[in-house]
């Protein structure tokens, strides 16, 4: 991504750093008990959270959860029926639905572009609705930042959707957003097209500017997110994906030996931090356990003093993929959809 | 936010830029007026030759400018009931309404997007009967009739009016509609009932006063404005997005959202402006 001139570009990145809280700064987005019920149907309910200012935030949850519903009322375009909000750090009221709107940007998981139009006549169109001064310009620099520049003139009609998705992107980065909404930004997309829009992702992160991301894709909001919210109808867990991890699975070591123990008990009981262990296929054993770096040399020493020969020792790492399924199945909700 | 002039130049240009590249539109553009201007070219060079009484011209004139007033009216309306609903089936809407944008700048910019191209073919084909039968009709009558102040103000006027008319009728039903063929339809039928007055006077059921011309007039206009006014007051971005949403994907909830009614009913203003 190509360096570019607004105001989050020279944001205090370090503060952004993955998994912490940026602190110094006013948060981005306050949340605080936010709800939408359309007649007789809950879209989403209670929500409360805080994103502070360039911090990459996941919206997590299944199909049907709430996700879109939520961006869209954080947008001014669905009036909350509970709670409040502030966006930016205006207060979300229908009356501030026009100031708001100026100082984000939304990108829904379709860009909609006018699909007669090339790549420059949509921004043009967006950048006058933007009021942008120096929009030819402004323009020349958002398609540099998506790397666009030599589709400019484009038909947007004969595009790919990963291109589309590009073009959807330097739309949102016209007004320099303070805080920048991506819903669900690679769904439908190609591998490759997938980790260009991700690249672009981190690029925005680096830069400072804060995005709330909606995926269904685990991994990749593992791989972008400082922190993840799982949103079923109401919010089950917010926190770095590490936290998230911690919080509901405790650690564990995978140990494999050439050939079966004779008396795992005594090899795996007697050794110090070892909290209760069960075996996992002929010659494998699972030990749960506190701190994997610590107590992996003791699982060793003891295994190499019982004369096993030990083919690998190594922990077991949840995936957010694991996090997510662990909360939706409790979840009697989602088995519902 | 003040109401922006910018913005609305922005919608404008965004109308013309689509309609140039639609095959589509400027079909429809091109080809209604043609229809409609066939049949005065007939009147003029073949029904009202030399020997038709004066009486019969006045007739055949009526019903000539008669036709001429009806491209205002159904060119507007089958654009105008694309304008929003085209939009959403076409997914561009949502990005739209995450603008700034206020509604009566984005209605305003989408009307005048419709009744410019509207009023300019009018005039147009107005001058191609006006230059026809200078240079070729054989009997001075028709020249003579044609030529008449108020049937050239009453033409150049109402041109204006009846499109806006049309214009904010189509855009009035493509708001609430969910289908732009639903819309097209409904659209062309609604913007029929002024026709009903100039048809009256077109075929001399009464003979308009300037008084009554004006008072005709002036209603259309008041007619324009308050239409606008109308249509932003029901111009409801949650209606708008929710129903496009739940066209192509469930919005979230605990009920699966039903299938959008082919009718979003409508209602009170977008308190977001």
């Amino acid at each position: 991504m190509t360096d570019l001139g607004y105001r989050h570009m020279a944001a205090d990145t370090t503060t952004a750093a993955r998994g912490q809280q940026p602190s110094r700064k006013p948060p981005a987005l306050v949340v605080e008990h936010l709800g939408k019920r359309f007649s007789g149907r809950i879209a989403f309910d209670d929500v409360s959270f805080s994103v502070a200012q360039g911090e990459v935030f996941g919206f997590l949850g299944p199909n049907g959860a709430g996700k879109t519903t939520t961006v869209l009322t954080l947008g001014t375009l669905i009036a909350p029926t509970s709670g409040s909000a502030s966006v930016a750090g205006i207060p979300l009221t229908a009356h501030n639905g026009p100031e708001i709107r100026d100082r984000i940007a939304i990108m829904p998981e379709n860009p909609g572009l006018y699909r007669r139009l090339t790549v420059t006549e949509n921004l043009q169109l967006f950048a006058g609705l933007y009021q942008q001064r120096n929009s030819t310009v402004r323009i020349g620099e958002a398609l540099e930042a998506v790397n666009l520049t030599a589709r400019a003139h484009d038909l947007c009609v004969s595009l790919s959707k990963g291109l589309r998705q590009r073009v959807g992107l330097a739309r949102a980065l016209l007004n320099d957003p303070a805080v920048m909404f991506l819903d669900e930004p690679t769904s439908g997309l190609d591998p490759v097209a997938m980790r260009e829009v991700n690249d672009l992702i981190n690029g925005l992160r680096e830069r400072g500017v804060t995005v709330f991301l909606t995926t269904h894709r685990l991994e990749e909001a593992e791989r972008l997110c400082d922190r993840v919210a799982i949103l079923n109808t109401t919010l089950r867990l917010v926190g770095p994906p590490d936290e998230l991890r911690e919080r509901l699975f405790t650690r564990s070591l995978v140990v494999e030996t050439l050939q079966p123990l004779a008396a795992p008990d005594d090899v795996f009981n007697g050794t110090d931090g070892v909290e209760s262990w069960r075996p996992d296929g002929a010659a494998g054993y699972v030990l749960n356990i506190a701190d994997p770096r610590n107590i992996a040399p003791r699982v060793t020493r003891a295994l190499v003093a019982a004369g096993a020969d030990v083919v690998s020792i190594s922990e077991s790492r949840h995936s957010l993929e694991d996090v997510y399924l662990q909360l939706i199945e409790q979840d009697p909700e989602a088995s519902q959809r | 936010m003040t109401f922006s002039f910018r913005r609305l130049g922005a919608v404008l240009l965004k109308e013309l830029r689509e309609y140039r590249r639609s095959p589509f539109i400027i079909g429809t553009m091109v080809v209604l007026p043609l229809v409609f201007l066939i049949e005065p070219m007939i009147t003029i060079f073949f029904r009202l030759a030399a020997s038709v009484p004066p009486a019969a011209v006045d007739k055949g004139i009526g019903a000539t400018f008669l036709l001429l007033l009806i491209t205002p009216v159904l060119v507007p309306a089958v654009l105008a009931a694309y304008s929003v609903v085209g939009e959403r089936e076409q997914g561009t809407l949502e990005p739209l309404l995450t603008t700034p944008v206020r509604r009566e700048e984005l209605l305003l910019g989408k009307a005048l997007g419709v009744v410019a191209p509207a009023v300019a073919i009018s005039y147009v084909v107005f001058a191609i009967v006006e230059v026809c039968a200078h240079l070729f009709a054989s009997n001075p009558e028709v020249v003579s009739a044609l030529s008449q102040g108020p049937h050239v103000v009453a033409e150049i006027l109402f041109a204006p009016l009846l499109a806006g008319w049309s214009t904010w009728v189509g855009i009035a039903i493509s708001t609430g509609a969910s289908e732009v063929r639903v819309a097209q339809q409904l659209s062309t039928l609604a913007s029929l009932p002024p026709l009903a007055v100039v048809a009256l006077v077109s075929f001399n059921v009464f003979t308009p006063s300037f008084a009554i011309a004006l008072a005709f007039a002036c209603g259309l206009l008041v007619a324009d404005v308050v239409l606008w006014r109308l249509v932003s007051a029901m111009f409801d971005r949650e209606r708008l997005v929710v129903g496009a949403s739940a066209q192509r994907a469930p919005t979230g909830g605990h009920a699966s959202p039903s299938r959008a009614p082919r009718w979003i009913p409508l209602t009170g203003g977008d308190e977001h402006g």
